[in-house]
């Protein structure tokens, strides 16, 4: 196996493209197809601010990586969510991820990096909410995704960034694409897309690695010597996602190219308004509490995890 | 050679290319990336009888 571009051996091989690169082109390869694929979806310009949400985890750290490699004026936001945490603070999950983005952002002078603390602002770590709410109790990662999605709002809104961007790859979305139709979610399915424009209260959210493969941004991230976090988060283990995500690439094994058919199919049916009235969404009016838009009258649901009327 | 992936480590005798030894620990070689020396590997690179081999979930981090 060759590369491409160079013919020497390569260290990268994907059959869903019939392309493969050695370790000095891959990189090359991979930051070319991230630009192109912000302008296909007109993701974002040049001097826009971006928000690029980190975990810690290789997606995340390769995006905001690719994005200062490009020029972009590309903050990273971690959100610290306590998980793991012990007596001190500096073992556990989180404790770990945190570490990993500090590394990252000492390694790149100039990269700005802010930090949303839950415990700290909140009073309590994720676990600690899951286990007091009737929501998190059944499904840790409901909560965990209704604070992040607050928290990333409410800083790319008192920021002033226009863009936030998340570092969900193919499999990902393809994953969520599946179960969205096993069970016939129409209006999650309608709402799926690479950017979801921005709305009173929320900035524009984009995906630019929705078209790399898991597997290709694994890869981008150990070639470039990202250091990551290499473990799953402790509550995603049995995830009903990761599931799909592990039928899909049996399905992949069998025929190369299957995960990127399904979401590049999926996009060109939603492009074509296949789904556009099950997209229209409820009025959106603003949280009493933190101004932030949600569809119920009252408090939005992050507010009401708060309240003792959660338990 | 050794094969190593999270707390698990394999011995394997003689030579093999990256896919079959992965396949040989009972691994499914989509579900994971080589590396030696710090530098990744093709899945039909050729590993030797005294190579260090990691492996990297592909999936992974929050």
């Amino acid at each position: 196996m060759r590369c491409r571009r160079c013919n020497q051996p390569a260290v990268f091989n994907m059959r869903q493209h019939k392309l493969a690169f050695c370790g000095a082109h891959y990189p090359a390869w991979f930051v070319e197809r991230t630009e192109r694929t912000i302008r296909k979806y007109h993701m974002f310009a040049p001097g826009e601010r971006v928000l690029v949400a980190v975990s810690g985890g290789k997606d995340s750290l390769a995006l905001w990586d690719v994005l200062l490699k490009l020029g972009y004026d590309a903050a990273g936001l971690y959100i610290d969510l306590g998980i793991g945490r012990g007596a001190s603070n500096d073992d556990g999950y989180s404790a770990a991820s945190r570490g990993k983005i500090e590394r990252f952002v000492a390694e790149r002078p100039g990269a700005r990096f802010i930090v949303v603390d839950l415990q700290d602002e909140y009073g309590e770590t994720l676990p600690q909410v899951a286990r007091r709410v009737q929501r998190g109790r059944a499904k840790p990662c409901s909560v965990c995704g209704l604070i992040k999605r607050h928290a990333m709002n409410r800083v790319a809104r008192d920021g002033g960034y226009s863009v936030l961007a998340t570092g969900h790859n193919l499999d990902d979305e393809a994953a969520v694409l599946f179960g969205n139709l096993l069970h016939w979610q129409t209006g999650y399915i309608a709402r799926q897309a690479p950017v979801l424009e921005a709305e009173e209260g929320l900035a524009r959210k984009v995906k630019p690695f929705c078209r790399f493969y898991e597997r290709e941004t694994a890869a981008y991230a150990l070639i470039t010597d990202i250091d990551y976090i290499f473990e799953e988060c402790p509550h995603a283990v049995g995830a009903t996602s990761l599931q799909y995500k592990d039928i899909l690439n049996r399905m992949e094994q069998e025929a190369p190219g299957t995960k990127l058919q399904f979401y590049q199919g999926f996009l060109r049916t939603r492009q074509a308004n296949f789904f556009r009235d099950e997209a229209d969404q409820p009025t959106l009016i603003p949280c009493p509490a933190c101004g932030q838009p949600t569809s119920t009258q009252g408090l939005c649901a992050f507010c009401r995890l708060w309240t003792r009327q959660a338990t | 050679m050794r094969i190593i992936y999270r707390n698990q480590v394999w011995e394997l005798q003689g030579q093999r290319r990256v896919r079959d030894a992965i396949e040989e620990v009972g691994l499914e070689p989509y579900t994971v990336l080589a590396m030696r020396d710090g530098k990744l590997l093709a899945e039909d690179a050729m590993l030797d009888e005294d190579d260090d081999v990691r492996l990297v979930a592909v999936i992974s981090g929050g």
